[in-house]
């Protein structure tokens, strides 16, 4: 069987699970610094389905794809250290301010540039947004199927792919010929480790940015090992009109931002002793609000 | 014509719970912009559903009755819907926040160029004035929604694009019929006009769907729990009191996560949003996320060990103690007491 050549759409996010108190400016806005950059936890879901695609299917190729500032790179070179074989940074200050639509827009004229797939897998949301909205307008860009809230590849005969989808009231066995674009569900095998070898062999890897202050011994280094470079792309590499790109490119506009305040109410402090329960229980009974 | 598009789901002969409060919503929109509502629904089987939608305040139904179309497959489903919406140019299309809302509202978005916001728990109408271009905006649908984890919420606006696209949470709007024997006309979309085989390159190979055991969001009254329950065996303790009581039991994502408790009893952001007469939190330390999920219930009781949980802030009664102590003596004395 001939190799599938996948690409897999991986986005650095802010880790809003783990939200301190610092997190939020006097303003109501968002402070950034305060969050640990982390890989997408949805997008190591499909990056752990593209590798057992690989495992399964020889001569397979995986690709990550990735939009954000610079150090966005880091998550290119997490992939690699678990099993991807190349990915691109797309990355230039026209797409500041880029909503779903702008952004899917980007990616996929970066993935019209790349050309060549089979099989593109993304994370079904990113925890920053939450929006779910990339994945499916990115194959409605490139015309192509979409499979959304997959679980797991099941199988794969040639062209045709069997995917399992976990939707809200039960799950689904859908079958489809590439190319198609699949998101990945939580629900779905956690991404497998970093690779030690691979590690090691990728820990240098870097973009043509990152390599500006590079000393001379690592551009020696990069000169006998060209796997290190990671490519970069901005918006001269791949063919965009700039109109929709960026904030011009967003339909969508933030109108207001609200810190969440929940009225504080006057609450009555009870010890757990059989009197102040009893007492409660009547008062709940007597206005009726249970019984 | 301008008017209030609502994709309703249709399954098994059932209308999805959110499309009809979609309805309900879409309804007392289109009364302040002084247009209709509009349904789509496409499925097949669809005898009756105009006399189950047209009491919603419904004036037009377009309905695709095709075998094809059930169960929902992504592209035939965008393509006629595509179609409807070029041709009727809506101001607002909305949608449910459900799987497949949020599969095929992206996937529109994408086709018309317009903007989509996701996961809305409240939709408004009002204006805006964009001052560096000069214009004034009127009558835009503020689509509301909580972002970053759940610790803001934003107001998102298309002042330029049409239709204003929003998918809505399950749960967070009201379902009401506005009149028995309110009448709209129903089109017929000629389905084999607009599909061609391309449109089913996805074929179902097998389904399996549950009905929904549990109904959280419409009790009256819930104990839910959170991670400080402890372990699945003390959730047993919820289980009792919500018997004697009449209530149901729901938990925190926490809970959920550590597999004390089903999946589809989750409450808060990314579950369901409830807002019952009392609302008993076991053990629940009150994450924004689940706060924005039961913040509107009546009444509150918070038992838990921390005084200074922060549920406790928006609790009525709040007991400090453990849950396995407080559970048994709050059946204790409820049993007691009713007699």
């Amino acid at each position: 069987m001939k190799g599938l050549r996948i690409i897999v759409l991986a986005k650095q996010v802010p880790d809003t699970r783990n939200v301190g108190k610092d997190a939020m400016k006097a303003d109501g806005t968002v402070n950034r610094a305060a969050l640990e950059a982390i890989f997408n936890p949805e997008d190591l879901n499909a990056l752990e389905q593209a590798l057992r695609v690989k495992d399964k299917v020889d001569g397979s190729t995986i690709t990550i794809l990735t939009m954000g500032p610079g150090r966005a790179a880091e998550v290119i070179r997490e992939g690699l250290y678990r099993g991807a074989d190349n990915g691109f940074l797309l990355t230039d200050r026209k797409f500041a301010g880029s909503d779903t639509l702008a952004t899917s827009y980007a990616l996929s004229q970066a993935i019209r540039k790349i050309k060549d797939f089979d099989v593109i897998f993304a994370g079904r949301q990113a925890i920053d947004g939450d929006t779910a909205q990339v994945g499916p307008q990115v194959a409605e860009k490139l015309g192509i199927p979409q499979i959304t809230y997959a679980e797991e590849v099941l199988d794969i005969k040639g062209k045709e792919i069997i995917v399992k989808r976990r939707l809200e009231r039960g799950v689904e066995v859908v079958s489809v010929t590439t190319p198609v674009l699949i998101t990945v569900h939580s629900s779905a095998a956690d991404c497998r480790p970093r690779n030690a070898k691979l590690l090691m062999k990728y820990k240098h890897a870097r973009t043509i940015t990152e390599r500006q202050d590079a000393t001379e011994d690592y551009l020696n280094l990069y000169q006998t090992r060209p796997y290190l470079n990671i490519d970069e792309w901005s918006t001269a590499d791949i063919v965009v009109e700039d109109e929709a790109l960026g904030l011009s490119g967003s339909p969508t506009k933030v109108k207001k931002i609200e810190n969440v305040v929940f009225k504080a109410k006057e609450s009555k402090v009870l010890s757990p002793s059989d009197v102040e329960i009893d007492e409660l229980m009547k008062e709940l009974i007597e206005n009726h609000t249970i019984g | 014509m301008n008017n209030i598009f609502v994709y309703c789901e249709f399954e098994d002969g059932q209308v999805a719970d959110v499309s009809l409060e979609l309805l309900t919503k879409a309804r007392s929109l289109a009364d302040q912009l002084s247009c209709k509502v509009e349904a789509v629904v496409l499925g097949s089987g669809l005898n009756g559903i105009d006399k189950l939608l047209f009491p919603y305040g419904v004036d037009v139904i377009h309905l695709g009755d095709d075998k094809r179309l059930s169960p929902y497959l992504t592209l035939p489903h965008s393509t006629l819907l595509k179609q409807v919406l070029e041709q009727e140019k809506p101001q607002i299309a909305l949608f449910g926040a459900t799987s497949v809302g949020r599969d095929l509202a992206p996937r529109i978005a994408s086709a018309l160029k317009v903007g989509l916001t996701a996961d809305c728990t409240s939709l408004e109408i009002g204006g805006h004035s964009d001052k560096k271009a000069n214009i004034e905006y009127e009558n835009l649908l503020y689509q509301i929604r909580p972002a970053f984890g759940g610790n803001i919420v934003a107001t998102i606006i298309n002042p330029e694009t049409r239709p204003q696209l929003a998918t809505v949470r399950e749960g967070v709007m009201k379902k009401e019929i506005l009149r028995e024997g309110y009448k709209g006309v129903v089109k017929k979309i000629d389905t084999d006009k607009f599909l061609s085989d391309a449109d089913f390159v996805v074929k179902i190979i097998e389904r399996h769907m549950e009905n929904k055991k549990v109904n959280i969001k419409n009790a009256g009254i819930i104990v839910a729990g959170g991670y400080g329950v402890g372990s699945k065996a003390n959730f047993k303790l919820l289980f009792d009191l919500a018997d004697v009581l009449g209530a149901e039991v729901g938990g925190s994502r926490a809970a959920v996560d550590a597999g004390f408790v089903e999946h589809e009893r989750q409450i808060g952001q990314t579950g369901v949003t409830v807002r019952p007469k009392l609302y008993i939190a076991v053990g629940i330390s009150g994450q924004i996320q689940h706060r924005a999920g039961m913040a509107d219930s009546a009444m509150v009781i918070s038992i838990n060990n921390d005084r200074q949980a922060p549920i406790n802030q928006i609790a009525d009664y709040v007991i400090v103690g453990d849950a396995a102590e407080v559970l048994p003596k709050l059946i204790k004395y409820y049993k007691k007491n009713s007699k």
